[in-house]
């Protein structure tokens, strides 16, 4: 019951910021528009709208880091948590009442980017719903590396490490815009192993219903996004003394 | 029973000595104002008392229940209403009573909710978002987020500052009716509030606890001509204001 209060706030506390509605539903949208546009004029294989619709919904969540980050910073500054801290509320209640809520707005991001792709020609199909369930770890691991940064920076600190560094460099490490393989061969060997690449990878292999590509990065993305939720927990819990 | 009970309490951060061996009781019922200058010890005590810092040594039992050993039932008996306003700046006033009832695990706080409205007269805020309303409506907002789950004690820390006049005296009629049922602990640098609210206060200097008693008490201790003079009499130990 105090987890579910929590996390009820958690929700409106973001969708009723209007930046995140702009950066996490608007800004995909813009992006996938332009560069399909420009596909139509002069194509290119990497924004073919099967790979660049799941590419841009991954981007798209990058600022679920920026949402969660700022949430729990701004909590943090202010004695709005304090008081919280004051109330029987247990760790678990706060740690699932900040990311429970961003798993739905994650995959309510995915959907709209990818719905909005269908106009753009991507071809409807069931695979949608299996690049949806690629996307959660995902949406998982933004939402973890938001929550650390938000346990230990302020929130002009989150603001310029997860609204520009991280989503820089998601988008660098992540082939989404480019092939990673032209920066030679360390560049590309870092990205492989970082969980950029392989959230966009897996997010594409489902869409495309190419399952034997699929268990790789989704596997690794995972490992990543338990991780970072670890992480999440384990710095929230040191900046607020709960155990 | 005594509400607070504290017993050589002490919190030390690094070589910086916070509160010093305090021991204190407050009866429940009634005011009881913390007063001090600025690093007095105020806040660090209020963080202990109500189970968010845990002492270096020493232990305060509130009803009983230590905040050494078992801040979960403290926190359960405990009201707070931080120096700073804080609420949820997007969600409504009514939204924010209905958080904090969720947050102590009531389970109608709709119901509750509704009746905080009506106890502080809200009515007229109850679907705004609190980061629009002004000032005065947030302090009160604050405020009554802090007595949703009816608590048996109560902390408010400088509950009035920054307020103009009348909005101060209008939330001195609501601590007024407040104590009546619940201990409330005030922190306050407004020494006028503590002789008026207060039943008995206590004085904080480096950490120690130098005089308790009614304000009168206290300005007939330190020979002073007014609860202000006996305050920088206690609490200033020998500064020379001349």
């Amino acid at each position: 019951m105090r987890m579910r209060a929590f996390a009820l706030r958690t929700m409106k506390e973001i969708a009723r910021d209007k930046l995140t509605i702009f950066f996490g539903l608007g800004f995909p949208l813009i992006v996938l528009a332009l560069l399909s546009i420009i596909q139509s004029n002069i194509p290119v294989s990497l924004f073919k709208i099967e790979k660049l619709a799941p590419g841009v919904a991954v981007f798209g969540l990058s600022f679920i880091a920026l949402f969660s980050g700022l949430l729990i910073a701004r909590d943090r500054c202010t004695a709005f948590l304090m008081r919280l801290l004051a109330s029987p509320m247990t760790a678990f209640d706060y740690i699932a009442g900040y990311l429970l809520p961003l798993l739905p707005i994650a995959l309510l991001q995915g959907a709209v980017c990818l719905l909005a792709a269908w106009v753009w020609g991507l071809r409807p199909s069931l695979n949608t719903l299996a690049c949806l369930g690629a996307l959660l770890p995902a949406g998982a691991l933004y939402a973890g590396i938001g929550m650390m940064c938000g346990s230990v920076f302020n929130d002009r600190q989150v603001g310029s490490l997860c609204g520009a560094l991280l989503t820089n460099l998601s988008a660098w490490l992540s082939g989404i815009w480019f092939d990673v393989s032209l920066l030679g061969g360390a560049f590309n060997a870092v990205a492989r192993v970082l969980p950029f690449m392989n959230a966009v990878e897996a997010a594409r292999a489902a869409q495309a219903g190419d399952w034997a590509a699929l268990p790789q990065p989704l596997l690794i993305l995972c490992a990543w996004a338990l991780a970072a939720l670890g992480g999440a927990v384990a710095l929230f819990k040191r900046s607020t003394g709960r155990n | 029973m005594n509400a607070i009970d504290i017993q050589s309490i002490t919190k030390r951060y690094g070589d910086t000595l916070a509160v010093d061996r305090l021991t204190l009781t407050v009866p429940e019922g009634g005011l009881f104002a913390l007063l001090g200058v600025n690093g007095a010890g105020k806040s660090t005590l209020i963080h202990m008392l109500c189970g968010l810092t845990k002492p270096t040594s020493g232990d305060a039992l509130l009803l009983g229940k230590s905040v050494a050993r078992e801040a979960a039932a403290v926190h359960a008996l405990v009201g707070v209403s931080p120096q700073e306003t804080a609420v949820a700046p997007n969600l409504t006033a009514l939204e924010n009573l209905e958080l904090m009832a969720g947050a102590y695990g009531l389970r109608d706080a709709k119901r509750r909710a509704d009746e905080i409205i009506a106890a502080f007269r809200l009515g007229e805020v109850e679907k705004k978002p609190a980061r629009t309303l002004s000032g005065g409506w947030q302090r009160r907002l604050s405020i009554a987020m802090a007595l949703v789950s009816d608590p048996k004690i109560l902390f408010l820390d400088e509950p009035t500052l920054g307020l103009d006049v009348i909005a101060r005296r209008e939330l001195w009629a609501h601590i007024r009716r407040v104590k009546e049922k619940a201990t409330v602990i005030l922190t306050t640098h407004y020494l006028e509030e503590a002789e008026s609210l207060a039943d008995r206060v206590g004085v904080m200097a480096h950490g120690r606890l130098v005089a308790v008693g009614a304000p009168a008490e206290l300005i007939e201790m330190s020979g002073a001509a007014s609860f202000e003079d006996a305050f920088i009499a206690l609490a200033g130990e020998g500064v020379d204001l001349s």
